[in-house]
């Protein structure tokens, strides 16, 4: 198994830390924040990683992408977790690519995927329905009538949502609420009548909906997989999703344990050294133990999905679980090591720490992926 | 064929010829010494026929006795011997601790006279560092080495030598500049254990176990020419070998069954939880909250594991990975948590001393949970362990 990236993905990695760092550093993240923009990314800085390939990472050549595979897109994800970087990267680069590419039939594909790549068009994916990351617990419905369908129900963080340009629904075709069995996925085009779309202002800036779906109609030909059978697609993609996740707060964690360990190097306080003392040396060593074994999981989980290892599911679980952990640690200990600065929105610590509770919320919670290790794991 | 191709057909060769039957079935490995106990008449025939190849020490030069193999044919080497179940030849702190620090600080002389005794398992080596009065302050040992002609003579005490009643030799820390500041003053030297002036006492730890002793210096003598590294250079020398150590124990953190691998199998600490704890109709162990537990467990050994593999990968790559330095920390706390665990699984079962009540199994649990607790206090301690990587590793200052 490869545990390191090799030099074309550490390329990419690269340029997307000098791109990121010239053109999105976080200060860009404050301008988006801080001007209220409709859109809370800039629709300018999109078409810049799209011209540089970044849509197209995950999207096979026949659809224009470069099926450059997880160890480039988690290096490119890393670094925007570094700058905080808002973009229609996660929504559109790896769910709504992700998607199409696995449930799509050639018609979608040739349809949406070159668009996807190009930068035209943006996705995003609505799962969850409850306060809980709960892939089954799906009660919006889809009901055949005639050759269409109507969509009636209403999802909720859905991240990208009121900016998505196709909207893709996870609704029940069959069966009881959290039957895994019943479950289908549709191209609901945002302009759709009876879509209301409300943006969620969360704790980190970032974007997510609120979608009622009232008597939405949609074509047969809207129908993205197999009728009723598309849980295993969803579980598939979620997969992929939260190793993204992972890789970005992977990169979150990084920049803000550096961020803290640069203020342990200068703030003096008794006329030495604040990083002198042991009681904050011994935390940021175990800061540094925890962020080790988060590399190594994600990077492995990454690994596991390039090559198709049946195990996939397991270090998928397990990447998000210590990345959940350790963002939690780290953006703890690095508003707390700050002191009296920590809690001002001035310095970037806080920053940090408002997106890390929010990633760790996308898709499973620690919680939930130590149960579904330990499920998977048949105990 | 490839060289690579060709070496794993003649070591598999070889193996299947050389390697007795009783060598290929699990059991203890030999520690050899000037009085060898062999727990079978087949644990002799193969460490002779290992130690002659150089395979107990398989990457060190030929030259010393080893068996020059490259990373490679090593790794080559350990798979094939994995496949047929071979049980290693030989263990000892001779191979994992003293001989890597001769082959880099000891001089010509000095390596062909000690290293080829260490692959064939001559001797058994043990360590003499720390004192009653030096712990983590380790450079602050008093244990004084004076000269005497073409001798030492050493005088002092050293503590937790592990296996000292059991020992033929001893590499020890010794002051030799007792005006020199502390850590200017150390010098590494091999001593022989076999005279009048070195004596040994066990020490009873918490489970019962006496595997370190008390060593007491009267007297003793030992050659200059076995004192390695320099006059008053012995601290560089056991500063390394510390790394040497630290690897050793840290890989203990993974000896309790999780690994890097992505086998299925259920892992020892669930397989005990069900026994012990129940299951519930779903297959669950019963008990919800050390099933949480349990998992959290189980992955941090997969992260924990995986680390030390991707630490592989990148040293081999180029420069020795900074994530070394926590793998001694991670891996005894983690270690400790294991077995403090399987006391939870497997409650008042877990907790006996002696006796047919218990199962054999159930008492070792008992007692390697007691041995768990020197993990992280031997080798340098976990606070020590901290302080290394927040200096090193994180540049923090003093």
């Amino acid at each position: 198994m490869a545990l390191i990236l090799n030099e074309e993905q550490q390329s990419l990695k690269d340029i997307a830390k000098d791109f990121l760092e010239k053109n999105a550093p976080i200060t860009h993240f404050r301008e988006i924040r801080d001007s209220a923009n409709e859109n809370g990314y800039s629709t300018e800085l999109w078409k810049q990683m799209a011209e540089l390939g970044w849509a197209g990472i995950l999207v096979s050549e026949e659809y224009g992408g470069f099926n450059f595979g997880m160890m480039g897109m988690g290096g490119v994800l890393e670094e925007t977790g570094k700058t905080l970087t808002p973009s229609p990267l996660f929504s559109t680069a790896v769910l709504g690519a992700s998607l199409l590419e696995m449930a799509g039939d050639s018609s979608q594909k040739s349809n949406y995927l070159p668009q996807l790549v190009s930068g035209n068009l943006t996705t995003a994916f609505a799962l969850e329905e409850g306060a809980h990351h709960s892939p089954t617990n799906i009660s919006t419905n889809a009901k055949k009538d005639g050759e269409n369908f109507v969509i009636n129900g209403k999802k909720t963080f859905v991240i990208d949502g009121h900016t998505a340009d196709l909207i893709i629904v996870a609704a029940r075709t069959r069966g009881d609420e959290d039957d895994p069995n019943g479950i289908s996925l549709f191209c609901v085009d945002s302009s759709s009548k009876g879509l209301k779309i409300n943006r969620q202002s969360m704790v980190d800036s970032r974007n997510s909906a609120e979608i009622e779906l009232k008597d939405v109609i949609v074509s047969e030909k809207d129908l993205l997989g197999d009728l009723h059978n598309s849980y295993s697609v969803i579980e598939n993609v979620l997969d992929i999703a939260r190793v993204a996740i992972a890789a970005e707060m992977l990169g979150n964690s990084s920049k803000a344990f550096e961020i803290t360990l640069n203020y342990l190097k200068e703030r003096k306080q008794f006329g030495v050294l604040i990083g002198s003392f042991q009681a904050l040396k011994h935390r940021a060593a175990e800061m540094y133990s925890e962020i080790e074994l988060t590399k190594s999981a994600v990077v492995s989980a990454m690994n596991a999905i390039d090559e198709k290892s049946n195990d996939t599911a397991r270090l998928s679980s397990l990447c998000k679980f210590k990345a959940c952990e350790t963002s939690h640690l780290v953006s703890n200990e690095s508003v707390q090591m700050h002191g009296g600065v920590g809690v001002t929105d001035e310095y970037d610590v806080g920053l940090f720490l408002k997106r890390s509770r929010v990633a760790e919320q996308v898709f499973g919670n620690a919680d939930f992926h130590v149960d579904r290790y330990a499920t998977l794991s048949e105990y | 064929m490839t060289d690579l191709q060709a070496f794993r057909e003649e070591t598999k060769d070889w193996l299947e010829a050389n390697c007795p039957p009783e060598m290929r079935k699990p059991g203890d490995v030999c520690w050899g010494g000037r009085n060898p106990q062999f727990s079978h008449p087949d644990q002799e025939i193969w460490l002779e026929r290992m130690g002659d190849k150089g395979w107990t020490c398989p990457t060190w030069p030929n030259e010393y006795g080893g068996g020059g193999l490259s990373k490679d044919e090593n790794k080559i080497l350990q798979e094939e011997m994995a496949a047929i179940g071979a049980r290693s030849p030989l263990g000892s702190f001779g191979i994992w601790m003293l001989g890597p620090a001769l082959l880099e600080f000891a001089s010509e002389e000095q390596k062909k006279e000690h290293l080829p005794g260490i692959v064939k398992g001559k001797y058994w080596w043990c360590q003499g560092y720390s004192e009653p009065g030096s712990g983590s302050d380790l450079a602050s040992l008093s244990t004084k080495a004076v000269e005497d002609g073409d001798n030492y003579i050493i005088n002092g005490q050293k503590i937790w030598t592990s296996y000292a009643d059991r020992a033929d030799k001893i590499f020890c820390l010794v002051r030799t500049g007792p005006q020199e500041p502390k850590h200017d003053g150390i010098s590494f030297l091999l001593i022989d254990m076999d005279q009048p002036g070195v004596t040994t006492r066990p020490i009873t730890l918490i489970s019962g176990k006496s595997p370190f002793c008390e060593t007491f210096f009267d007297d003793a003598t030992a050659p200059k020419k076995d004192l390695v590294g320099g006059l008053n250079k012995g601290w560089t020398v056991a500063k390394r070998l510390l790394e040497h150590e630290r690897t050793m124990i840290s890989n203990m953190g993974l000896a309790g069954g999780g690994d890097g691998s992505g086998s299925k199998k259920m892992s020892g600490l669930a397989k005990v939880s069900k026994q012990y704890a129940g299951e519930d109709e779903e297959k669950k162990i019963a008990n919800p909250s050390l099933r949480s537990k349990v998992a959290k467990h189980e992955m941090n050994s997969r992260a924990f594991g995986l680390t030390l593999q991707r630490i592989g990968e990148e040293t081999k790559v180029g420069a020795p990975s900074p994530a070394a330095a926590m793998s001694k920390y991670y891996g005894t706390e983690h270690n400790k948590l294991r077995y403090e665990l399987l006391l939870e699984a497997m409650g008042s079962k877990a907790l006996g001393w002696e006796g047919e009540e218990f199962s054999p199994e159930e008492l070792a649990i008992t007692r390697d949970w007691l041995r768990t607790k020197a993990n992280s206090i031997e080798g340098g301690t976990s606070e020590v362990q901290l302080n290394v990587i927040s200096k090193r590793v994180l540049g923090l200052p003093d």
